[in-house]
């Protein structure tokens, strides 16, 4: 991969116990099953490049994904590590592989980083939606490769 | 051509054509078909890597059957397709940075010919009217004109730079050999060759600054008299822009283009495909699954033309729609290509 790392020295959480929670499971809806279905799917995604997950790099949390089962729109948010990631939209292509058959397919993901958590929001935010470059991205064996690697080193 | 009301009309499902293994992003009817007796085709193609050739079964029915695939070409998405105005060659633009040409060679179709040049995923190829010239963008940011010679022969006559973006399509004029091109940067840029120095260059760009979008635009269209064009965009709007025609086709290539309309609060999701039918309706196809109509409206101020929401179909695919083409023949059928992998054939009726 790239020899110097973006950010060498990133802040590392404990990592978080899984959350079975009671109340919830008593609501029994879809939105409920779907939103803590997601954030399980997406917490242990590998960061681009640290041995660490997304969750414990503090870039997703649960307050991160939001459902509208009505309209059928997923908002996920996301806080890179610091203001100039690039590797923003490698983690904007993780979070959309990942939760591919997790939703109905007219279900529409938006991805967008948090507020005022990156030096060029607006490009970012434009990229990590514009469907055809994601396809085309996808099609690239070397993105793919290193989508991957984030996506299958969380499972061993 | 009877007088549209909002209330009496509705698209009906004539037909859902099934075979594409992944999403469908373009379409192209054949011109030279359906009508005369000749059995309509219309071409699809698709992230499996094909295009489909779907032909109506007979001219009086409107049942398609898939008569062609045409595979291990391209090896990856083919993102747009388009027949030359003869109808004989089909040009196919792909994310494998090539544009093919195929011709129809007994009951088969042959590649022919295969554009080399671009650095990365071709998005969109358009003939001229005449069918002399070939147009193809890149996220490259670049558009190549190609010249077609005899002998299935295609030239690269120039390179044109300007956009500082990927650039989702282009589109030839109806009537003159003026260009259009729509992009990622959110203008849209206008080319046309230098009658002194036979040299192509951009004449003009609508920005936002002109009334421009202020998002990505998507695609672009013509009504058929070629003094209107209309645009859609992620910004969720469509714009209907007009030109002096007289002007344009006198040969004048700085004839400019004006923002006559803007539609807004239809859409709110972005808007991959508009195209403008010859009776004069506009249908838009989105990422929110449904198709609209719009059609011009009889009340309109001294300040120009406005156009009304006449129909909207929603959940007409299970998933985004990237692109919506009218039949050429006035048979009032429009073709819708889907996320989901289908293509729908509709028919626009009257409810009377």
């Amino acid at each position: 991969m790239t020899l110097g790392l973006i950010n060498a020295n990133p802040i590392v959480r404990e990592k978080k116990e899984r959350i079975t929670r009671p109340d919830l499971q008593f609501l029994f809806s879809v939105y409920t099953n779907l939103l803590v279905r997601s954030i399980n799917i997406v917490r242990d995604i590998r960061d681009p490049e640290h041995p660490y997950s997304l969750e414990q790099l503090s870039v997703l949390s649960e307050e991160s994904i939001t459902v509208d089962e009505k309209l059928g729109r997923i908002l996920i948010t996301f806080t890179p590590t610091i203001q100039h990631c690039s590797m923003a939209t490698v983690i904007g292509l993780c979070l959309r592989v990942k939760l591919k058959d997790c939703f109905p397919p007219h279900f529409k993901v938006d991805i967008k980083v948090a507020p005022g958590s990156h030096a060029d929001e607006e490009a970012v935010n434009k990229q990590l939606n514009d469907k055809e470059r994601i396809v085309a991205a996808m099609e690239n064996p070397n993105l793919r490769q290193l989508v991957d690697e984030c996506l299958y080193s969380s499972e061993l | 051509m009877p007088l549209l009301e909002e209330e009496a009309l509705k698209l009906s499902e004539v037909q859902r054509l099934e075979g594409h293994t992944d999403r469908v992003w373009g379409l192209a009817w054949n011109p030279a078909t359906g009508a005369d007796g000749v059995p309509a085709i219309l071409a699809s193609c698709s992230g499996d890597k094909t295009v489909r050739i779907w032909q109506q079964r007979s001219p009086s029915s409107i049942s398609f059957d898939c008569k062609a695939v045409l595979e291990d070409r391209h090896d990856r998405t083919v993102r747009s397709c388009a027949w030359s105005p003869s109808g004989k060659q089909l040009a196919t633009a792909s994310f494998d940075a090539t544009t093919a040409i195929w011709e129809e060679n007994g009951s088969d179709f042959e590649c022919v010919s295969t554009l080399e040049g671009h650095e990365n995923e071709v998005k969109s190829v358009s003939w001229n009217a005449s069918g002399s010239l070939l147009a193809t963008c890149s996220r490259d940011k670049c558009v190549w004109i190609w010249e077609v010679l005899p002998g299935n022969e295609f030239d690269c006559v120039s390179v044109l730079t300007g956009h500082t973006q990927d650039v989702k399509m282009v589109q030839w004029h109806p009537t003159v050999d003026v260009l259009f091109s729509c992009s990622y940067d959110n203008t849209i840029k206008v080319w046309a060759e230098d009658g002194d120095s036979d040299d192509w260059r951009c004449v003009q760009t609508l920005s936002e600054s002109n009334s421009g979008h202020t998002s990505t635009v998507w695609a672009l269209s013509f009504n058929v008299t070629g003094d209107n064009m209309v645009t859609c965009s992620d910004d969720l709007t469509i714009k209907v822009w007009g030109v002096d025609i007289i002007r344009l086709q006198s040969g004048d290539i700085n004839a400019s283009w004006c923002h006559l309309c803007t539609m807004s609060g239809y859409h709110d999701r972005t808007i991959f495909s508009v195209h403008w039918s010859r009776e004069g309706i506009i249908a838009t196809g989105a990422a929110d699954d449904a198709i609209r109509l719009f059609g011009e409206s009889e009340d309109h101020s001294a300040d120009g033309p406005s156009y009304k929401l006449l129909l909207k179909k929603e959940k007409a695919h299970a998933m985004d729609i990237n692109s919506v083409q009218w039949s050429p023949t006035g048979n009032m059928l429009l073709a819708s290509a889907s996320d989901d992998g289908t293509i729908k054939i509709w028919k626009l009726e009257s409810m009377q």
